[in-house]
């Protein structure tokens, strides 16, 4: 619709930037309306108040988790491991380093900021992750023991997904040349007491 | 005009249809909740959670929108509105199990997280204030021979109906034409209403919880349409002046 | 101006050029807007065309959102309506412009409907459009009706049962067909499912493509006005009728004012009196549908009401559906049975003024008494003759009647 159009049309207007004003007020006042009128169409597409309740942080009890061990929880729909890594697994994260696409986590939303550390976790020894494949989604096979592996001639023990043969090391970094590019996602996580940990909430003091 | 007495006529008829509608439930007393006043909303809900999950549910209702809508803590709600190991996430159900509800009242309570939009908060008013107690029970002037005994008796104390014996259409019938206090209970009538006004409050807010910001938010879009009418009367004067000149 | 703004228009105007060399994009909107001449003299009826496609828009729109979240199940078609206003963000908002605007899409089409009577607007040339607006307002019933059943509240399952049922009035195969229409030996899941694909897929498709063939065909003619006077007849040196003005930016800018304060009311109910009176969202629809309960009082919906009075003045079920029936398919046949040589009410004679008055009052009348439970069976057929009288005896006064002597040109 043209405004040109519409002001100079039939006869012209006496008063011709009376109605030019009329019409870009009306026209701004209509679109902050129509604009105010999408908005509840657009948030009612959000998570619904139940799918929050759904989504709301899971806590779960590590304290008979043995060494070497991964706990499967499930977390807004995604399968999120939780691992007590042994001593030796933790020595060969910074051997590893030179495999790896990203070892520092040098890409920041790929965890939070307390686990942003060399074993990528709260506790060095308690990995807690997101083992969704960062490719395209499918839950790799853990496989933590140190030996060839039909993928791999010297693994060193750690994620391996089926889908496309993305690997990751024990602490969900990936390796270089695979298909995924990033590491494996740490969801927001903190402790209660010793044996619990709760996935989807920070730590206090941290954002 | 014919038309226009047309109209005027039109108008009557509508006016008159309304008002037929009106008492769908005869004489009903006015409840005068008033579902915007939190503090009221407030002892409602726990009153609610005494005298009424014992047996009924809201079944649409989470605790957890309590915390949110009625300015309770969350430490409030677990430690007065739920029962047993009920967490905020959980909907509003009550303890009792439907196939007990049906075993022991004959008729499971019904739930009553919609019972203010489909009856009406004037009814459930009247109805929590009309029992009276008879030699077979109690029985209540809104609903005749509930299912459910009179459960506040011990706040409004024992009322017995007054029945006077009329003849209608030339047959003798024996009606209640009000009901009186035998026995008073642990609160004045003026309490004992007050204390109805507030479950029947809370009601209304489970009936429609979004009713707290609807009419907030209504004001403000009237405001701004009153405001975009005007202007687009305005410009509508503005171009017709093209046609009636 | 500076070079990078008439740059713009340039680059404007040359996507309008490959647009217009493609599809005929100007054309339409010259032929539908900017050059669409109509009567100078349209008063306040005419805003109920444009308000009943403003409420066509919002109707689709809302019960896309509302499609997204509702479940056509019968375990949980209601609870997921309770879902839609507890735990969808705006939720309540969406499902109250729906069924606010439900009711208001009848008040709109009722009013624009008994301007066309009034003023004669289905008179030669204009059959066609009043042909299309009464198959438009049928659709809509079904539409309607089949959107009331889906909250799945006690109206809604009763309301089905009782309208399911009239089918059972046909000879011979009724009972079959009734089974065939509700896909089970009671009004179940299956019913629900089918008048939620029918509700949402197939009846507003049908709908927007009569919307479209109902205003082609009244661009072709153009409008009537209150004046019956025929601006075609009078044209200037370009073409133009002498008493028309182009729709757009006249009627455009009236219209906008007409919507906005439509839509003033609109919002009134929707956020302060959402179950207006219990006419537009009916108590009982707020307890869950239950089939081993009946409700004391099955009324229909408002809108259907003055048919359903229709149906009760008969003492006989097969009749009673075919005079229901024939209530509605009636309007189909009024361009032929006006025989007045004017169209509008402003220049006929007390007797089509009268009439006219008589069977709006017949039909609100019978909209109350469907709504009542013990209305008079006497009352009911004496509204119900005068319903049918109106358009039985059109031609007979119309004939007969001394109309005024219409003018050349419309009055301002």
């Amino acid at each position: 619709m043209s405004e040109t159009e519409s002001l100079d049309s039939e006869q012209p207007s006496a008063d011709l930037s009376r109605r030019r004003l009329l019409l870009g007020t009306t026209s701004v006042v209509g679109a902050v309306g129509v604009a105010a009128a999408a908005w509840p169409f657009l948030a009612s597409l959000r998570p619904s108040a139940r799918a929050r309740i759904i989504g709301a942080p899971v806590e779960v009890f590590i304290g008979n988790l043995e060494p070497g061990q991964l706990a499967r929880v499930q977390w807004r729909g995604q399968t999120i491991g939780i691992m007590r890594r042994t001593e030796r697994m933790l020595q060969q994260l910074p051997e590893l380093n030179p495999r790896l696409r990203d070892p520092e986590s040098a890409v920041a939303d790929q965890q939070p900021d307390y686990a942003r550390n060399l074993h990528r976790s709260i506790r060095p020894e308690i990995l807690v992750l997101n083992v969704h494949c960062t490719h395209l989604g499918c839950v790799p096979q853990v496989i933590p023991e140190i030996g060839a592996q039909p993928f791999d001639s010297d693994w060193r023990g750690g994620f391996f997904c089926p889908c496309h043969r993305s690997t990751f090391d024990l602490a969900g970094r990936v390796y270089s040349g695979v298909p995924a590019v990033r590491n494996l996602l740490v969801p927001p996580h903190s402790f209660v007491g010793d044996d619990h940990v709760i996935i989807g909430v920070d730590p206090e003091g941290a954002s | 005009m014919t038309y226009r007495n047309l109209l005027c006529g039109l108008a009557l008829l509508l006016g008159s249809g309304l008002v037929m509608a009106a008492g769908k439930y005869g004489n009903l007393d006015q409840s005068g909740s008033n579902v915007f006043d939190r503090a009221s909303l407030q002892r409602g809900a726990a009153l609610f959670a005494n005298y009424c999950m014992g047996c009924h549910s809201v079944q649409f209702m989470r605790y957890q929108r309590l915390t949110e809508d009625l300015g309770l803590s969350e430490e409030e709600v677990l430690e007065f509105l739920t029962f047993g190991d009920q967490e905020l996430s959980d909907y509003m159900k009550s303890a009792m199990r439907y196939e007990d509800g049906e075993a022991w009242f004959g008729k499971a309570p019904p739930d009553l997280s919609l019972t203010a939009r489909s009856r009406s908060p004037d009814w459930i008013y009247t109805f929590l204030r009309s029992y009276y107690l008879t030699d077979g029970g109690w029985n209540n002037t809104v609903l005749e021979n509930p299912a459910m005994p009179h459960v506040m008796w011990d706040l409004q104390g024992v009322q017995r109906a007054i029945t006077e014996t009329r003849e209608v259409n030339g047959e003798m019938r024996t009606e209640i034409v009000s009901l009186e206090m035998d026995q008073g209970g642990m609160l004045s009538p003026a309490e004992y209403d007050a204390v109805v006004r507030d479950i029947v409050a809370f009601m209304e807010y489970v009936a429609e919880p979004a009713i707290l910001v609807r009419e907030r938010v209504g004001i403000w879009v009237m405001l701004f349409l009153a405001l975009f009418t005007f202007l687009s009367y305005l410009l509508y004067q503005e171009f017709w002046k093209d046609v009636k000149k | 101006m500076a070079k990078p703004a008439s740059a713009l228009a340039k680059g404007i105007d040359s996507v309008n050029t490959w647009v217009n060399e493609r599809a005929a994009v100007g054309e339409f909107y010259k032929k539908h807007l900017s050059e669409y001449y109509a009567p100078k003299n349209f008063n306040l009826w005419y805003f109920f065309g444009s308000l009943s496609l403003l409420v066509l828009v919002n109707q689709l729109l809302t019960g896309i959102f509302l499609t997204m979240h509702y479940k056509p199940d019968a375990e949980h078609a209601f609870a997921s309506v309770e879902f839609i206003m507890r735990d969808v963000e705006w939720g309540w908002l969406i499902r109250y412009m729906h069924s606010t605007g439900a009711s208001l899409f009848f008040v709109v089409v009722y009013l624009h409907m008994f301007r066309a009577l009034m003023y004669g607007s289905y008179q030669k040339p204009r059959e066609l459009v009043w042909i299309l607006g009464v198959t438009i307002y049928l659709v809509l019933m079904a539409e309607s009706f089949m959107g009331y059943v889906l909250p799945w509240g006690q109206m809604s399952y009763w309301g089905a049962q009782v309208i399911i049922s009239l089918f059972g009035a046909v000879p011979y195969v009724g009972e079959a067909l009734v089974e065939w229409i509700r896909g089970d030996y009671f009004v179940a899941d299956a019913t629900l499912n089918r008048f939620f694909a029918l509700h949402v897929v197939a009846l507003p498709l049908v709908l927007v493509g009569l919307v479209v063939l109902h205003l082609a065909a009244l661009h072709e003619v153009g409008s009537n006005n209150p004046d019956g006077v025929e601006i075609k007849a009078n044209k200037d040196e370009n073409g133009r009728p002498l008493d028309g003005i182009p729709f757009h930016p006249y009627y455009t800018v009236k219209d906008i004012f007409g919507a906005a304060f439509f839509l003033l009311i609109a919002a009134f109910i929707i956020f302060f009196w959402p179950e207006f009176g219990g006419y537009f969202l009916k108590p009982d629809n707020f307890v869950q549908a239950n089939p081993l309960v009946t409700p004391d009082h099955i009324p229909p919906v408002w809108y259907f009401t003055p048919f359903y009075a229709i149906l009760q003045a008969v003492p006989d079920k097969l009749m009673g559906v075919i005079l229901m029936g024939a209530a509605v398919m009636i309007l189909y046949l009024v361009p032929w049975l006006d025989r007045s040589p004017v169209r509008s009410i402003r220049y006929r004679s007390w007797m089509s003024k009268f009439a006219l008055a008589l069977f709006v009052v017949a039909f609100v009348r019978l909209g109350m008494l469907g709504l009542s439970q013990d209305s008079s069976t006497l009352e009911l057929r004496l509204w119900t003759f005068i319903y049918f009288g109106f358009f039985i005896l059109m031609p007979i006064w119309t004939s007969f009647e001394k109309t005024k002597p219409v003018p050349e040109r419309v009055t301002s």
